[in-house]
């Protein structure tokens, strides 16, 4: 792989905090090397800033290695930027060229709103799985493990779904805000597993209704969400979300 | 002081049954009096959470992330290791317990690590009924795969995400418990300082990382699950945040810091490519089990290694360990990269790496793939397309990973590997019960010192995680509490708090008021190299003492020229860091100072001065079969004290992977 360096325009959202208003504000950069992260380019800006007396740009990051989903840029009108299955810490500097500008905005969502430059609030999906994204078994409860075997497949699609990261590119991506990408993943994986049967129907109806509560918005099927998902999280498992949801609808009605 | 470790009577096997058959119980009615905090919720923060909220008792747990399904170990990859014998290969919890002594060379506690392989069966129990998803086979049963430094297969897995899926299962226990309002959860909100009242602790003051503001809790007791502190080195594969905050301050409110120079450095990372690096990442040590690790047999090599014929290879991890080959223990197998590298048989532009090879592996899964099909005249390039199917399936998210960070395609070239960073065995000091030297704050996984020894396993840390947290702590805090019972909530008016959140509230003023030239990351840049160049992979007597004074320096130049932007009383990332680097700085004398004392080579801790003729680790067990326990004396004076180690059953050896 060819190195080379780059001058860049950058154009990023700053914002005070949660109630004053933000803007975009540019920035050039020198000499940015295509080995670097893409979040490696925003410690050299940041480091460039303080040296210059100014204050930093405050975006959220920790893992730096795509699965903690701290991580949340929305770059050039992209969640997490042009590749695709990826998140912003994994996106390298190769994926731009010399003299490009770059813009990098916040999760735009009303559910999520802006604490400060590029760091949103994500409760929201904390409370969301508090609804219901668990299997009621206290510590000490469990049968032996190998008790209860499991078709390969339905483990093996349970997984997929668990593989969310929980980032919200999903909802940051969507035009309706909505959060179906994320609820259906958890409601499919325990839906898909025997241990998560009990509580199958109670589970997406809370699970729902936290969803609806939060201010998230309906799934109009653009399938945006599984394009920018960084785990490829499959939009079938929305499909699964709306039969299981239909289900138990029809199913504690009746009871 | 003298350090009782509190390990109970009686015969190994039969210690940690006898502890939960006499040890004293809370009734429900006076649990839901008692209060405990947790700090932390990676695997052994959240499992202690949610298994407490559960028995009863009012918990309030914190996290410096946006929500504790953040916390570091979701980042482990490789899988969690439990004596089931699922696989019929003569694997026992004593097994169990004899490899992980053995792996730790000998410097952990019996007793715990007993305890540890004893609960190994029940964690996976519990983590299949919360829904963890771990990989199966058509049968539908759990699949196992071996991990280095053992001989069976005992490793439990979720693809290459296992941690992410441990995680997630103890989190939603977390949540659950959050929901039914026995766990309070603060996100967003750092550790600053415990506070101790009548030599207790009772409660820490905690900042709201997004106003700013200090808040006081109370807490019967304080349970510190903040993960290692391998961040000291600056480079390694620990999160951005990851600090030894929380645990430093409990260490300077009178914990023992056991252990500090032991630290762990991951054989097969993803090398460093320039100045800009930030952090390093890991390629799970799974991929020793198919691939095989080599540099060119030339000096100096820079032909393409494809070019490179199979004779003119080193396959030097085999070479030299012919027993356990690619699968030695993870500190041999650092420094063997080390080796190489060092005598100039590196590749890549740095030099300062090894390859790990996929290429047999395709052709031979390749080769079982055709075979099931029954058609003798597969052709080569079809045997290497099938067996790149099943190289896929079974590591294709690491393999996506390297060529994202890298940009090149593992499948067809081999990986570049070098040493990282990744675990510290050190921690605060425990006894058998997870207390520290203070009472009522005790430390779980990575936190604390116990199981590990100078080296751990692979697939261990997650064990110890949730050990920790789902089936050792709800029993040794009741022990605790039942003598609380009579203790009513201290109210946070109380001097000690008030004290302890003007001391915060100084130091973060101090901090900002400097007003400096230099940015925080450039000095823990510079702590890292100091660190990394006589405190790593090799240490010697001279190095550490330059070290010591260099750290020394670098301490004085931070708090006279560091420069901290924006306010205090406002979301500041900067000055967040700025605390966490100047506690890594003070970990960073004593981790020297530790390494110095101990003059002998064990696990992950290489004096130089102590190797056999052949350059591997000797250990000193006349003189250091102890554990160090550092107390804090005040400012970069610190006194030792040492735990002596007895090995009743593992007699110690010196340990041999040929």
């Amino acid at each position: 792989m060819e190195h080379y360096h780059m001058n860049l325009t950058l154009k990023v959202w700053r914002q005070k905090n949660s109630r004053e208003q933000g803007k975009l504000e540019t920035y050039q950069l020198k000499g940015i090397s295509s080995e670097m992260s893409f979040l490696e380019m925003f410690d050299v800006l940041n480091e460039q800033l303080i040296v210059d007396g100014k204050e930093p740009i405050a975006f959220d990051h920790d893992c730096r290695e795509g699965i903690c989903g701290m991580c949340s840029m929305y770059i050039n009108g992209q969640a997490h930027g042009p590749w695709q299955q990826n998140t912003t810490c994994q996106l390298h500097m190769r994926a731009f060229k010399d003299g490009d500008t770059i813009t990098v905005e916040p999760w735009r969502s009303k559910a999520f709103p802006v604490l400060k430059d590029l760091v949103v609030n994500r409760s929201a999906f904390d409370r969301i799985i508090q609804a219901g994204g668990f299997i009621s078994v206290n510590t000490g409860n469990a049968v032996d493990a190998n008790a209860i075997a499991i078709d390969k497949k339905d483990a093996d699609d349970a997984f997929m779904a668990a593989a969310c990261i929980g980032c919200g590119a999903c909802v940051a991506t969507c035009k309706n805000g909505s959060a179906m990408l994320f609820v259906g993943a958890k409601v499919s994986q325990l839906a898909l597993l025997p241990q998560g049967g009990p509580e199958r129907e109670s589970r997406v109806l809370n699970m729902v209704a936290q969803m609806d509560k939060e201010g998230f918005g309906n799934c109009t099927n653009t399938y945006a969400c599984e394009a920018e998902c960084p785990k490829g999280i499959s939009v079938s498992n929305i499909a699964r979300l709306n039969s299981e949801y239909l289900k138990a609808g029809l199913s504690t009605e009746s009871k | 002081m003298a350090l009782d470790s509190k390990i109970p009577h009686g015969e190994m096997d039969k210690k940690w049954t006898d502890y939960k058959g006499h040890v004293k119980l809370v009734n429900p009615a006076n649990k839901r009096k008692l209060e405990v905090i947790v700090v932390g919720t990676g695997l052994a923060g959240a499992s202690a959470a949610a298994s407490l909220g559960e028995m009863g008792y009012k918990v309030k747990a914190f996290c410096f992330q946006d929500s504790p399904r953040r916390a570091h170990s979701i980042a482990a990859q490789g899988g969690i290791n439990a004596a089931k014998n699922y696989q019929n290969d003569g694997d026992s919890v004593f097994r169990l317990f004899y490899d992980t002594v053995k792996g730790g060379d000998y410097r952990s506690r019996e007793a715990n690590v007993h305890r540890l392989a004893e609960v190994s069966t029940s964690i996976i129990d519990q983590c299949v009924a919360q829904g963890v998803p771990f990989a199966r086979e058509y049968g539908g049963l759990l699949s196992n795969r071996s991990f280095g430094g053992t001989q069976v297969q005992r490793t439990f897995y979720a693809a290459g995400q296992t941690g992410q899926q441990l995680l997630l299962g103890a989190y939603s226990a977390l949540e659950r418990q959050v929901a039914l309002g026995n766990v309070k959860m603060y996100t967003r909100h750092e550790m600053l300082d415990v506070v101790k009242i009548d030599d207790k602790a009772r409660g820490i003051i905690a900042k709201d990382l997004i106003s700013g503001e200090l808040e006081s809790h109370f807490g019967h007791a304080v349970l510190l699950c903040s993960g290692g502190y391998g961040n000291v080195f600056y480079l390694s594969t620990n999160a951005m945040g990851s600090n030894v905050t929380a645990a430093w301050k409990a260490h300077k409110r009178g914990a023992f810091f056991g252990n500090p120079c032991f630290t762990q450095i991951h054989p097969t990372c993803i090398p460093v490519s320039g100045d800009h690096q930030s952090k390093l990442t890991l390629m799970s040590e799974s991929l020793r089990n198919d691939g095989r690790i080599w540099v060119p047999l030339k000096k100096e090599d820079s032909r393409n290694p494809k070019d490179i014929p199979e004779n003119e290879r080193d396959y030097y991890l085999e070479r030299r360990y012919p027993a356990f080959g690619n699968l030695v223990p993870r500190d041999v197998a650092s420094r063997a990269a080390k080796e190489r590298c060092d005598e100039g048989y590196g590749v890549g532009t740095t030099k300062m790496a090894v390859y790990l090879d996929y290429k047999d592996a395709i052709v031979r899964f390749g080769k079982i793939e055709a075979g099931k099909s029954g058609n003798d005249n597969v052709s080569h390039e079809e045997i290497v397309a099938l067996g790149k199917k099943v190289v896929e399936e079974k590591y294709g998210n690491l393999f996506k990973m390297y060529e994202k960070i890298t940009g090149e395609n593992p499948y067809e070239t081999p990986m570049r590997i070098y040493p990282a960073v990744h675990y510290t065995m050190g921690g605060l000091w425990v006894d058998y019960e997870l207390q520290t030297t203070v009472k009522g704050l005790y430390a779980l996984g990575e936190a604390n010192f116990s199981d590990h020894g100078a080296n751990r396993l692979g697939a261990s840390a997650l064990m110890q995680g949730l050990a920790d947290g789902y089936f050792v702590i709800p029993y040794t805090l009741g022990n605790y509490l039942a003598d609380e019972i009579h203790t009513n909530s201290i109210s946070t008016d109380h001097p000690a708090f008030a004290e302890a959140q003007k001391a915060v509230s100084d130091r973060l003023n101090t901090l900002i008021n400097i007003k400096g030239k230099q940015t925080v990351e450039s000095f823990h840049k510079r702590l890292g190299k100091i660190i990394w160049d006589k405190c790593g992979m090799a240490r010697s007597e001279k190095g550490l003492n330059q070290a010591i004074e260099e750290v020394r320096a670098l301490k004085k130049e931070f708090w006279s020229d560091v420069r901290i932007p924006g306010e205090i009383n406002s979301f500041n990332l900067e000055l967040d860091k700025a605390g966490r680097v100047a506690d890594l700085i003070e970990l960073g004398e004593l981790m020297c100072l530790d390494a110095l004392d101990r003059n002998e080579s064990c696990g992950g801790h290489f004096r130089e001065e102590s190797q056999t003729e052949d350059g591997e680790a000797k250990r000193d067990d006349e003189n250091y079969a102890y554990v160090a326990a550092w107390e804090n004396k005040g400012d970069s004076n610190w006194e030792l004290h040492k735990e002596e180690l007895s090995f009743d059953i593992v007699k110690p050896t010196q340990r041999s992977y040929k």
